[in-house]
């Protein structure tokens, strides 16, 4: 079996421009993981802000030894999302979001994510002969699933990834949830998603902590940790694993993941360290165990 | 499909959970009926609807006797290690003679092209296909013919698309409307373990309940989750995750905070969808009754036929079809509404 590679997902949140170079840099100089996407994935209107840091960021990134792939666009609508997927598709190492990357992407080396839809190894071959070296999966699939999408990757010699923390994603939508919970529009949003750095969460009628608000996108209220379930991923044939972005200490989450993928601590200990920077403690796993998504299966190995 | 019909003149495709539904669509006057098979292949697969493929070949006679086509849908996402009941059911399609078949996932897409090269083969809404290159690509990849646009796009939007596309348009103006784009919604799964994706269900009634609290109020359930809650004075709805009501650090009061339950009508910008070039005009509702298809689809034939002969459409029976009452024209009129 390979060495597991970690990767640090793209930032999903509108965090300002100097808290996302900072957290750039300190993975750059301090965090164990192999390879980071950057790229605003959920909203072409937060492009600007960071445009300018990206150069030096990604220098950085590369300086700290880290691979860099520019991770693009999740859904594409409007005039300024359709040229912002033409742009970030010249870079070298591109992650396909929409399939409206494909369309100039094909025929040369590049990446799925996760906001693809991949369900069968019919995909998987498509889009590999299409020039795909690499998979990351659906947030929602079952372990059965993601063992036969392994197995094809591998006749591909393609790599598959599956995100193991973090919140995950669940929808997309036109509509721009952040503004309507302000009475605002998309066109006149005023950016207020920047006041949530994790997301706005959203709580039933009888206050159940239910979902959580990013722009266009609706993710888990909850955090996904497949601390429990990484040995059994491994052992299918996934190759990457994936962290996602939050404003809790992800240098340190990353070395609890590193040292649990090297199997010098265990998913108890791991979780414990969660829990020691302040990672909400309601977690789920319900996916993979083909469970409603926001469950926690115990799953102690 | 479009034959012989001037671009003025859209094609009308209606929905059919059954085949009493559907040969009553093809009598109130459908141009083309879409519908499914009783399995997981098909997006609106709830218990006690679709088609056998027996009565879909019986059904597929009846419309082709009356000039109508018959387009089939296996438009959720082929799911390893299931994926060889995808194929299965375009091989029914390709066997029994469907005019088409509307598919969503790139693997069933590919096994269509290179099986059925001749099949005709419609992008399904699922594909969430929403700018030229996407729509492109499947054409070039896979000689899609039809694309059906996600209900996201303005009507100026999709007359641009129209513009750089080689294929035609088919565009919904009337029925449910989700909030989520299509083919790209998880919420189902996550509160209740089945994934509409996957197995081609949105909130699955087996996962509903309805729970009368103390103080007289109810709450609609979708798995462990209280998705609204209805004064004693309100009627209640359906728990659909994506027009449910919450609350948020700053709204303590629950609120709507994707949609309201609404239904997209868009008889008021028929002509407008025909001048942009839209081939076909799309009702929802495979899980309607049979009065309900005969109303929508008779209105919207007489409309169609009116707008193309000139004459000023009546459409005013279409409102009180509509969930709860409420009309929306969702994405489709202005920006405003994202």
């Amino acid at each position: 079996m390979a060495a597991a590679s970690l990767t640090m997902g793209p930032i999903l949140f509108h965090w300002p421009e100097q808290q996302k170079r900072d957290f750039w840099f300190r993975i750059a100089d301090e965090a164990p993981v192999d390879t980071v996407y950057l790229g605003e994935v959920v909203c072409s209107k937060r492009t600007p802000f960071f445009d300018h840091s990206l150069e030096a960021v990604a220098e950085r990134l590369q300086r700290g030894g880290k691979r860099v792939i520019w991770s693009t666009l999740a859904e594409v609508v409007s005039k300024l999302d359709r040229k912002v997927i033409e742009s970030f598709c010249g870079f070298d190492e591109v992650e396909a979001n929409d399939v409206s990357a494909l369309y100039f992407l094909k025929g040369r080396p590049h990446r799925i994510g996760q906001y693809l839809n991949v369900y069968n190894e019919e995909t998987i071959r498509h889009l590999a002969g299409n020039g795909a070296s690499h998979f990351c999966l659906p947030v929602e699939l079952p372990l059965s699933t993601v063992s036969e999408l392994a197995r094809a990757a591998r006749e591909t010699n393609a790599g598959i990834e599956v995100q193991v923390f973090g919140k995950v994603s669940l929808a997309l939508s036109a509509r721009c949830y952040h503004a309507r919970a302000h009475g605002r529009t998309k066109d006149n949003c005023l950016f207020v998603c920047e006041n949530d750095p994790d997301g706005l969460d959203l709580k039933t009628h009888s206050g159940k902590p239910f979902l959580s608000v990013n722009g266009i996108q609706t993710l888990s209220e909850k955090y996904l940790n497949l601390s429990s379930e990484i040995a059994g991923l491994q052992a299918a044939g996934v190759s990457a694993f994936r962290l996602s972005p939050h404003s809790s200490d992800m240098v340190e989450i990353a070395s609890a993941y590193r040292q649990l993928l090297d199997g010098a601590i265990s998913a108890g200990e791991l979780d414990a360290r969660l829990d020691a920077v302040g990672v909400p403690a309601q977690r789920m796993n319900g996916f993979v165990h083909a469970q409603p998504g926001f469950a926690y299966v115990a799953n102690r190995p | 499909m479009t034959g012989p019909e001037s671009p003025r003149k859209p094609e009308l495709v209606c929905p059919a959970g059954t085949p009493a539904a559907l040969r009553t669509a093809v009598d109130a006057g459908a141009d083309a009926i879409y519908c499914g098979l009783a399995n997981e292949t098909n997006a609106r697969n709830f218990a006690g609807l679709n088609f056998s493929p027996e009565s879909l070949a019986q059904s597929i006679a009846y419309a082709h006797q009356r000039n109508v086509h018959v387009l089939l849908a296996v438009n959720s996402f082929a799911t390893a290690p299931r994926t060889q009941m995808w194929k299965d059911s375009v091989d029914v399609a390709a066997r029994i003679g469907a005019d088409a078949v509307i598919v969503a996932d790139i693997g069933v897409a590919a096994y269509v092209a290179e099986k059925y090269p001749d099949m005709r083969l419609h992008l399904s809404v699922q594909a969430g296909a929403s700018s030229p290159e996407a729509i492109r690509y499947y054409c070039e990849q896979f000689g899609v013919k039809r694309v059906v646009l996600p209900r996201i796009l303005t009507v100026a939007e999709i007359s641009a698309i129209h513009r750089q596309i080689p294929c035609e348009i088919e565009a919904f103006v009337f029925g449910n409307i989700g909030m989520m784009s299509e083919g790209r919604c998880s919420l189902t799964n996550y509160a209740t373990g089945i994934s509409t994706n996957m197995h081609g269900v949105c909130s699955p009634a087996s996962a509903v309940q309805y729970v009368r609290r103390p103080d007289g109020s109810t709450s609609a359930e979708l798995g462990p989750f209280d998705i609204d809650c209805y004064s004693a004075d309100e009627s209640t709805g359906y728990p659909t995750i994506c027009k449910g009501r919450y609350t948020n650090v700053s709204r303590p009061d629950p609120y709507y905070a994707f949609e309201e339950p609404v239904t997209l009508n868009l008889s008021s910008l028929l002509p407008d969808l025909m001048n942009a070039g839209v081939t076909a005009l799309k009702i929802e509702g495979r899980q309607r009754s049979r009065s309900y298809v005969q109303m929508v689809v008779s209105a919207f034939r007489r409309a169609v036929d009116d707008i193309s002969a000139g004459r000023q459409p009546d459409l005013g029976g279409l409102a009180q079809l509509s969930e709860g009452g409420k009309e929306t024209q969702g994405a489709f009129k202005t920006k405003k509404w994202r």
